[in-house]
């Protein structure tokens, strides 16, 4: 009998994942794109980071950090009540730098990409900067938004370093799909983990075909 | 009247361009900037739009301040009451022509003035459009009306016809000065076509890295009188023949090619492209209408 719970537990990250990225991504890929800062490559190369680090390398680390015998660990289980090692809240924080910049790059080189007269002449036209993201800027980049947000989404369903270090594999709360899958194999459950696999294999080869057909207007041409 | 003295340095391709012009346009006139690319004329329109601050200097509007240095003051571009058509196109994609005009409506804006601006600019058939439906000439027309809907007391147009041929150019010419009058706007225009300078401006200036070098109105800078039975032509030069001693000069005016022969002595130094002056005394003309 397969057990669905990692499969959920997955999905569940996934979704919460992409929500919080989407949501830090937008003003932080605004930054990016149009500030003059002197410390913007200093940005750019920590945003960029989790693409080269090994994830067990920032695992590590973010085990370290939270970890409830070290300063900050301790002063976020007393102020704040949470306990990040080992648990889903700790998955949840450890993805969103790990795909960080899976949502970042399409959503800045969207916004580099548009033309700076489009903003310019929102300006002029009295609007302010909010309005003219929301109803200018963001309206011209849904494509760059759609790539972000499918890439994050499925990176983080294959996350596996990471998630490993700083949750483990406890059944229920961290035992996500990919820890699953490998934990059947060690257990020599062949066909469990083929279940898990193909079931991940083929929900991400939809998601991304969807995104394909879209962003390349192939459902635009049949309507 | 508009007030602007301002300095600021420019890093371009050709090097680093200070940046240094005072000048002041009174109520309801039309000047054109007209000068080489990189002279600083897309700057200044960007400097008074408040889309690039300026390093020193003073920009007063009818007596308000829109930016002091010394004071600390600028105002920023949302709060200028100005129109500015962009070289580029500008509309948004992801609205239809109405919905550019109806985007730039001000939150207490009766909605009259977009249909309004519809009429006259001759938007009707356009109006449910897609912006990248439509021509370079149609797109910078809905430009100039979206512009125009907040009422704006400056019109700044950075080379808006540049990109267009012939027969739209001249259409756009007349919009430009029906609503320019119409609106009773203080108008400046960015424009390399000195035909379209001479129909336009009721002033120019020519700017040279950064700085004005000449100006006044289109008569006294390109008219001249053919009473002393003399003329003067400025054209280019296409090329130079040499033939012993003479030289033979093709020289474009206007539209029309011409051949001068010469002297070679006088032409060596020339090269072609290069902006001649031909003066011709003895002049006698003969007007006749076009066949």
């Amino acid at each position: 009998m397969m057990d669905w719970n990692p499969l959920i537990l997955t999905f569940k990250l996934a979704l919460i994942t992409t929500v919080l990225l989407f949501m830090i991504s937008i003003p932080l890929s605004y930054w990016l794109a149009y500030t003059k800062s002197k410390i913007k490559p200093v940005m750019e190369t920590l945003v960029s980071m989790p693409l080269v680090l090994p994830p067990t390398v920032l695992g590590f680390y973010l085990l370290i950090a939270f970890s409830p015998s070290n300063a900050f660990g301790s002063w976020l289980d007393t102020w704040l009540g949470l306990k990040l090692v080992f648990s889903f809240e700790g998955l949840v924080i450890a993805s969103v730098i790990y795909s960080l910049p899976f949502m970042v790059h399409p959503i800045q080189s969207g916004f580099s990409n548009l033309s700076p007269t489009l903003k310019e002449a929102s300006y002029v036209l009295g609007k302010s900067k909010i309005k003219t993201l929301n109803k200018v800027l963001l309206p011209n980049i849904k494509s760059s938004l759609l790539t972000g947000i499918v890439l994050s989404f499925a990176h983080t369903v294959g996350e596996f370093g990471v998630i490993l270090m700083i949750g483990g594999n406890i059944p229920g709360k961290t035992k996500v799909a990919s820890i699953a899958i490998y934990d059947e194999v060690e257990s020599l459950n062949y066909t469990v983990a083929n279940n898990y696999s193909m079931i991940l294999f083929a929900i991400t080869f939809i998601i991304l075909f969807l995104v394909y057909l879209l962003n390349g207007g192939y459902l635009k041409k049949i309507k | 009247m508009i007030d602007i003295s301002v300095h600021k340095k420019l890093q371009s391709t050709s090097g680093t361009i200070n940046l240094d012009v005072d000048f002041h346009i009174s109520n309801g006139k039309l000047l054109t900037l007209y000068g080489k690319s990189g002279a600083g004329k897309t700057t200044i329109l960007k400097i008074i739009a408040g889309l690039l601050k300026p390093d020193r200097g003073s920009i007063s509007v009818n007596g308000n301040i829109w930016f002091d240095e010394k004071r600390n003051i600028n105002l920023k571009t949302q709060k200028r009451n100005i129109g500015f058509v962009f070289q580029e196109y500008s509309l948004f994609p992801n609205m239809s022509v109405k919905e550019n005009l109806i985007f730039a409506l001000s939150k207490a804006q009766d909605i009259k003035i977009v249909n309004d601006l519809i009429e006259i600019i001759d938007l009707g058939d356009l109006q449910s459009r897609d912006p990248n439906t439509l021509s370079g000439g149609q797109k910078q027309r809905v430009a100039l009306a979206r512009t125009l809907v907040q009422r704006p007391e400056i019109l700044l147009l950075d080379e808006p016809l540049s990109a267009l041929d012939d027969e739209m150019r001249i259409r756009l010419q007349q919009y430009i000065l029906k609503v320019h009058k119409e609106f009773n706007l203080t108008t400046i225009l960015i424009s390399h076509d000195i035909s379209e300078i001479i129909k336009m401006s009721d002033y120019l200036m020519e700017l040279d890295h950064g700085k004005i070098v000449s100006q006044g109105t289109p008569k006294e800078m390109f008219m001249f009188n053919a009473d002393s039975k003399e003329i003067q032509l400025s054209g280019e030069i296409i090329t130079i023949e040499r033939h012993g001693k003479d030289a033979r000069v093709t020289v474009l005016l206007g539209r029309d090619l011409i051949n001068i022969s010469t002297d070679f002595e006088t032409v060596k130094a020339l090269k072609p492209g290069e902006k001649i002056r031909i003066t011709s005394t003895h002049f006698n003309p003969v007007i006749q209408k076009m066949k």
